[in-house]
């Protein structure tokens, strides 16, 4: 693997060091041999891939490929069918549900639609885990949730419910929601979808500067080839169940491969069909192919 | 045929020993959430109950108008009118009483439980609290279960008094049956068993009606057509669940 060549090279901020310790490696997360089907379809089959601790990890992949169910294979909000997902030298498959939830509140996540919760405001959806998961005043809750709403810009939104919130508004709030906790991991799934260029380029910042600053590790999955470049360090391209290409997006770039080709420069033609599996087109606006 | 019946009846079997094992993780969680989520608990009461208490009230006013009525012309042939309070009464408290506010909660209620859960499962805000290491069926499915339970005995009390009043204002103001009559024959045929049954009825109904309607929801496809068979099936298979247990409750009373 490309990106696991390159670990202990990434940078490290302060905030970081209080994860450190003898046992840990710069491996985060390691897939092995991961095998995962949905009925009679396979998703995965020998997938490997290393998360490195520090780094923006990018997942990315043509629709449909399962960038986000990997993702929940990974938070084991499933389980794979074959294979082993270790997270910190843990394989998660081991885990009974008090240890998994000890876990997850180190880990933050950034659902596609933001998965904010409808019935309460901006502010309490931001202090949700904290009211969760800690016993702090509700001065101190004000503070920190004051705090992750101003540096996602949307503190003047605090009192607005889910519902009067634009898109991109909805997942800056949603982004705030997933640091409040100080995660160690920050997992965003399809972060750039259907942001108008302003959102875009702010969200890109954000994950670039708060993994930078908070010594995070991010993964990140989206098929938005020109803002991955932008942020990650290391990404991955998954295509029919497998990781068919890995590195910096600059070795990405280079790699000659037709699939990557076809992937980094939006080509209709290529490796990956444009079309579903389908009958012969014309037999079929015939009507040849209806028994 | 006999595979589609084989197949149907496992899909059924397999359905109920699930709903089972939902229920007992529902039991588990719910004396932790009186202590620790009271609040929430207190707030589903309101959403279940409070706000179905209009519809309750004007619902029991008619019912026991008609039950009125229908006892007045029936008991006027053998000159019993005088004892129409104890039919109104005795009707509502162990059967209609429970039975149809157990209909209107499905309806009311049930339906504003299943999608709401079943909304949340569609826009991941489920899956987004499993990522944030809270369990949804503690922190959501319980306390909405609980608030049903807790207003379901509530109701019925509602129904069975405003159409005690119902069957007074049909029968007395109206048909001109003696209020003293009405009421006295009715203090004094009813019994604490009688009032029990239908405690006991409305409880069992309520444990039934939302248990339904939280475990359509939990478990609804999450889609907009997924959510909105999961809010269908929780009228029809409370509806059936209700009419049923009721049966069998009276059988056992009896």
């Amino acid at each position: 693997m490309l990106c696991y060549a390159r670990l202990g090279a990434h940078r490290r901020g302060p905030h970081s060091l209080r994860l450190w310790s003898p046992k840990l490696t710069d491996k985060l997360i390691e897939v092995r041999n991961l095998y995962f089907a949905r009925g009679a379809r396979r998703i995965f089959e020998n997938l490997n891939l290393t998360i490195a601790r520090g780094e923006i990890t990018a997942i990315m992949g043509p629709s449909g490929t399962g960038k986000t169910t990997l993702l929940q294979l990974i938070t084991r909000q499933l389980v794979p069918d074959r294979g082993q997902i270790i997270v910190d030298g843990v394989n998660i498959a081991t885990l009974n549900q008090k240890q998994l939830y000890t876990l997850r509140q180190r880990f933050g996540m950034l659902f596609q639609n933001g998965a904010l919760l409808t019935d309460m405001s901006v502010f309490e959806n931001v202090a949700f885990p904290l009211r969760e998961h800690t016993r702090l005043t509700n001065r101190l809750i004000r503070h920190v949730v004051l705090t992750k709403l101003h540096a996602v810009g949307l503190r003047g939104a605090a009192d607005m419910m889910p519902r009067e919130l634009s898109g991109g508004m909805a997942r800056r709030v949603a982004l705030a929601r997933a640091m409040v906790m100080d995660p160690e991991i920050l997992i965003y799934d399809e972060p750039f979808v259907g942001l108008d260029p302003i959102s875009m380029g702010v969200i890109v910042r954000l994950v670039r500067r708060m993994n930078d600053s908070l010594g995070l590790s991010s993964i990140i999955v989206s098929h938005d080839v020109r803002e991955i470049s932008e942020v990650a360090d290391c990404s991955y391209l998954i295509s029919d169940g497998k990781v068919a290409a890995s590195g910096s997006p600059e070795e990405l770039e280079k790699q000659s491969s037709e699939l990557v080709r076809q992937f980094m420069h939006g080509m209709a033609d290529g490796p990956v069909a444009f079309h579903y599996e389908a009958p012969d087109y014309e037999e079929q606006l015939l009507g040849r192919d209806e028994k | 045929m006999l595979r589609d019946l084989y197949i149907t009846l496992t899909g059924f079997l397999r359905t109920f020993g699930a709903m089972n094992l939902f229920f007992l993780q529902l039991l588990r969680y719910t004396p932790v959430t009186l202590v620790k989520r009271f609040r929430l608990v207190i707030w589903q009461v309101h959403n279940a109950g409070a706000l179905s208490i209009v519809i309750i009230m004007v619902c029991g006013l008619f019912v026991g108008g008609v039950l009125g009525l229908q006892a007045y012309s029936n008991l006027e042939r053998f000159n019993a009118e005088d004892t129409v309070g104890i039919f109104v009464a005795f009707a509502l408290a162990k059967e209609i009483g429970p039975v149809i506010t157990a209909l209107l909660f499905a309806g009311r209620a049930g339906t504003t439980l299943a999608s709401e859960i079943g909304l949340m499962k569609a826009t991941d805000q489920l899956a987004a609290m499993e990522m944030m290491a809270v369990n949804p069926v503690h922190r959501v499915v319980v306390p909405r279960f609980l608030g049903g339970v807790i207003s379901m005995p509530i109701l019925t009390g509602v129904f069975t008094m405003v159409g005690l009043l119902g069957g007074h204002l049909v029968a007395v103001e109206m048909l001109g049956v003696d209020v003293g009559a009405f009421w006295q024959q009715m203090q004094q045929t009813l019994d604490l068993e009688d009032v029990n049954e239908g405690i006991i009825k409305s409880f069992v109904f309520g444990v039934v009606a939302s248990l339904v309607a939280v475990w359509e929801g939990y478990n609804a496809i999450p889609t907009a057509e997924g959510v909105g068979r999961a809010t269908t099936r929780t009228v029809v298979v409370t509806a059936i669940a209700v009419l049923i247990l009721d049966f069998m409750i009276t059988a056992i009373v009896l």
